[in-house]
């Protein structure tokens, strides 16, 4: 969804260019490269060299948007996103695909537990997980023109929509109440807010008001829901797919230990190297679906 | 473009010495910096900026402007005395680096007019470089870009997949420099991670590589004014320049990478910076 919608709007905005790293079929970029070769920028396994490009690009007056797996661009190139990119100020858009454990067993090589948590720490970077198709294609739309750096992690499997269609709102840095409530909070970034929203309504058949709220983006950071949330809930649970340091619950906990006004659970990913299983075992296993959500509520 | 006459190399030359003799006073007023490789670059510097450049000082963002990226940051000193003496910035805004707060930082930041990348860390430039080329190739645009390396520098390995992809892409509107006074922080290049062929690796990855005195104005300028823009080839200047050159005690000294001048030596630094430009001024 990301890259066909790139695609179309790249044929109205010559500006907007795909930059990659032999990562063409992982991004599905395969038609964005045949159908606008002029607007594309092959670089081959390289990584650093494909940031400091897309940062050269912006700096041209381009839109760049370079794409390629999540696990290589927030560790490889690393250096290029924290320089050339979040400080210089050039408003790449990085794609990370395939993130969190989307590779699943091909290992934690392959695996983007730490991105949210690093590029948190990186002033002027902004970082965006949708959850599913129409929120991405409101998502590139709005990156098109938007002047700041915006890291993007999206997974590589299909995963059920959380929206019913794309006309939703949708604003980076305002997070979206999905169900209300006010018994509890379930909060939540990326694939987790499918698991979200379904643990959501199934406390909701059980009378238990669980409010649900998508968290899509981590940085700038929606403090006004969470604080909200704490005061009006007093429980919030937070899922994600990444470590469970230095991510969405490391961000909630930075509010609610301040303000001192709920108790939180933080469900992600433990300190060490994921199993070997599917993207969905692996969720199940770790406790971040929909199940593990409900048993958390239960305690 | 000016024309390449005695004049004009003798311009450029006073002109260096100028920023020199600012370089040599911001280091010893910060109490730090980089000189060995601030000096060693500013005829350089100086002919991109007073010769090559396609550059307006009242116009910092003018998008068809020439790109030049400071890619060893480290030599920060040279570019702000040069953004000073072009116009770019005040020169009392020199006299706050290193002090609290300045907006001068250590390395160079795109808070300051003129600077087209935050650098410092090594082995960026070149790759920002490629994007920008690509970028005017993409728009049709006729600005160059131009991106100065320090030799030690080239031990970076992102610097190998910039060169690569230049060539891929015929980027023949893009200029690198490596300063190759053959110096970096812990001694001699060739004893730390030789560099050397450095021309027939460069050539091997498909770039035209010149061999340039550095330090000599008129082969710097001869050399940029017999460029061939449209010959589908990246091009690779390497300047051999001396480390801490034109001040006689600093040169070729590795530990004056960062070394800052006692009184004594500060002012022997500027009497002799200061007799050459009264030649230069003489003879002009």
């Amino acid at each position: 969804m990301f890259t066909d919608t790139l695609v179309e709007l790249a044929k109205k905005d010559k500006d907007i260019v795909a930059v990659t790293s032999d990562a063409r079929g992982s991004v599905t970029l395969d038609k964005f490269a045949d159908e606008l070769p002029d607007q594309f920028v092959e670089l081959g396994i390289a990584e650093q060299n494909a940031v400091g490009v897309a940062a050269g690009l912006v700096s041209a007056g381009k839109k760049a948007f370079v794409c390629g797996p999540a696990c290589f661009y927030v560790a490889r190139s690393l250096e290029q996103v924290k320089v050339d990119v979040a400080y210089s100020a050039n408003a790449v858009k990085i794609l990370g695909v395939s993130g969190g454990v989307s590779y699943g067993a091909l290992g934690f090589s392959h695996h983007s537990l730490h991105d949210i948590a690093v590029l948190r720490t990186f002033p002027g970077m902004h970082i965006v997980l949708p959850c599913d198709i129409y929120q991405t294609k409101r998502l590139v739309e709005e990156l098109v023109g938007y002047p700041y750096p915006v890291y993007i992690r999206v997974g590589r499997n299909a995963v059920p929509n959380v929206y019913e269609n794309e006309n939703i709102d949708f604003k980076i840095g305002k997070a979206n109440l999905l169900l209300d409530g006010d018994d509890l909070t379930i909060a939540g970034t990326g694939e987790t807010v499918y698991h979200c929203l379904q643990a959501g309504k199934k406390l909701h058949e059980q009378g238990i008001k669980a409010r649900v709220i998508d968290m899509h983006t981590l940085k700038p950071f929606d403090t006004e829901i969470i604080e909200k949330a704490a005061r009006e809930t007093g429980k919030i649970i937070t899922v994600e797919e990444h470590s469970i340091f230095g991510g969405l619950g490391s961000a909630v906990a930075e509010i609610v230990a301040q303000t001192g006004n709920a108790k939180l659970k933080i469900l992600g990913i433990p300190d060490e190297t994921a199993i070997h299983a599917t993207p969905s075992e692996i969720f199940k296993y770790y406790g971040i679906d929909t199940e593990g959500i409900l048993k958390i509520a239960a305690l | 473009m000016i024309e390449n006459s005695l004049s004009s190399v003798l311009f450029l030359e006073k002109t260096a010495e100028e920023i020199r003799k600012r370089v040599v006073e911001i280091i010893y007023s910060a109490r730090g910096g980089h000189i060995g490789g601030s000096l060693s670059s500013v005829e350089m510097t100086t002919a991109l900026y007073f010769h090559v450049l396609n550059i307006d000082p009242q116009n910092p963002h003018d998008p068809d402007r020439d790109r030049y990226i400071l890619s060893k940051g480290h030599s920060v000193e040279t570019l702000y005395a040069t953004l000073a003496q072009k116009g770019f910035i005040e020169q009392s805004l020199l006299d706050t680096y290193g002090k609290f707060n300045s907006r001068l930082a250590g390395h160079p930041t795109k808070k300051t007019a003129g600077v087209e990348l935050n650098s410092g860390a090594l082995g960026h430039g070149l790759s920002v470089g490629v994007g920008m080329a690509i970028g005017a190739k993409m728009s049709g645009k006729s600005f160059k870009t131009y991106v100065l390396m320090g030799d030690g520098e080239q031990g970076e390995g992102s610097i190998y997949e910039a060169a690569m992809s230049a060539s891929h892409y015929k980027l023949d509107n893009l200029v690198a420099i490596i300063d190759r006074n053959t110096l970096q922080i812990s001694g001699k290049t060739e004893n730390v991670m030789a560099l050397e062929p450095m021309r027939q690796r460069w050539e091997a990855f498909g770039w035209e590589v010149s061999d340039v005195n550095g330090n000599d104005m008129n082969e710097i300028v001869s050399t940029f004014d017999t460029f061939d823009y449209s010959n589908r080839k990246p091009k690779l200047i390497i300047s051999h320049t001396t480390k801490g050159n034109g001040i006689s005690y600093m040169e070729n000294g590795a530990k004056w990478h960062h070394g800052v001048p006692n009184e004594e030596q500060y002012h022997q630094a500027i009497t002799e910076i200061e007799q050459r430009i009264k030649q230069f001024e003489t003879a002009l």
